[in-house]
């Protein structure tokens, strides 16, 4: 029929128990995002899919192809790891923006900028680049 | 290190992403070392400031901590969506002054907490070293400062500082 025949049971079950926890969190990331009322709440919600939503379907992917041509297939690896690294970056873009718009127009519930920074640590900071 | 290996963990780095994305064999090791060798040396024209770990074997440990703390948190925020607006929570800001200034250590906090559901990175001052984040689910303002320090800056302070 398909290759999946020749996968033993076992393996399928781990397989679809990964697909389906990473599949699950991942639509409930994005029910999150919908559901949540602020932009900054709504920030949590998608890294349930950035984490073990990406997690569940990679590590799903390296047990099938592992199993399949029977040796270890570990690429999956890199996904997860520019996955993490590259996530902060979009996500302070977006915070910092929501933030300094926010301010800008003056909305409640929006901490201050922080003033009290030291005028010998700005000297310090600027004498080093 | 010395001029042929001026990185030799993002040497090493490189080879173990052609190996692992082209497979194990000698040809593929040369081919890879090459390519490595080459972009490390690119990498020290652009002079950038090298990160020095002072203790690996905190990695492993750090590692550990913050897979399962991610997987609790899915938990925690699958759980939020889920109960929907029946329940009252509170989501807010958090100050937590910070001590860690190295900036690779600062990275990789930053790269925990965003990874981590339930807390955002929201703005850091580098003067005063005060970090920001948003919090979903925040009941006690000092619990969180006292994990991020406690849990994560002192491990990352020990690695980088």
């Amino acid at each position: 029929m398909t290759p999946l025949a020749d996968l033993p049971v076992w393996a399928a079950l781990l397989t679809g128990f990964f697909l389906l926890l990473g599949s699950v969190l991942t639509l409930l990331g994005s029910i999150g995002l919908l559901r949540f009322r602020s932009f900054y709440e709504r920030i949590h919600a998608p890294t349930l899919g950035t984490t073990w939503g990406t997690g569940g379907v990679l590590i799903a992917s390296i047990i099938f192809h592992s199993v399949l041509q029977s040796k270890p297939v570990l690429h999956e690896i890199l996904i997860a790891l520019f996955v993490t690294v590259t996530t902060p970056v979009s996500l302070m873009l977006l915070a910092r923006a929501a933030l300094y718009r926010d301010r800008s127009e003056g909305n409640d519930g929006v901490p201050p900028f922080e003033t009290v920074a030291e005028p010998r640590d700005e000297q310090r900071r600027s004498s080093n680049t | 290190m010395s001029a042929l290996l001026p990185y030799p963990l993002l040497t090493a780095s490189l080879l173990v992403m052609w190996i692992l994305l082209n497979g194990l064999s000698v040809g593929q090791v040369v081919l890879g070392g090459i390519v490595a060798l080459a972009a490390s040396l690119a990498m020290a024209a652009l002079q950038p400031a090298k990160p020095r770990i002072r203790s690996w074997d905190m990695i492993p440990q750090l590692l550990l901590i913050v897979l399962v703390d991610i997987l609790r948190s899915n938990i925690a925020v699958a759980g939020i969506i889920l109960q929907g607006r029946r329940l009252t929570r509170t989501s807010g800001f958090v100050m937590i002054p910070l001590e860690l200034r190295d900036r690779t250590g600062l990275a990789v906090l930053a790269c925990i907490i965003t990874s981590t559901p339930g807390t955002a990175w929201v703005e850091y001052h580098a003067g005063s070293g005060r970090l920001r984040i948003h919090v979903l689910d925040l009941i006690d303002q000092q619990a969180w400062i006292d994990l991020i320090k406690q849990r994560y800056e002192r491990r990352l302070m020990e690695i980088f500082e």
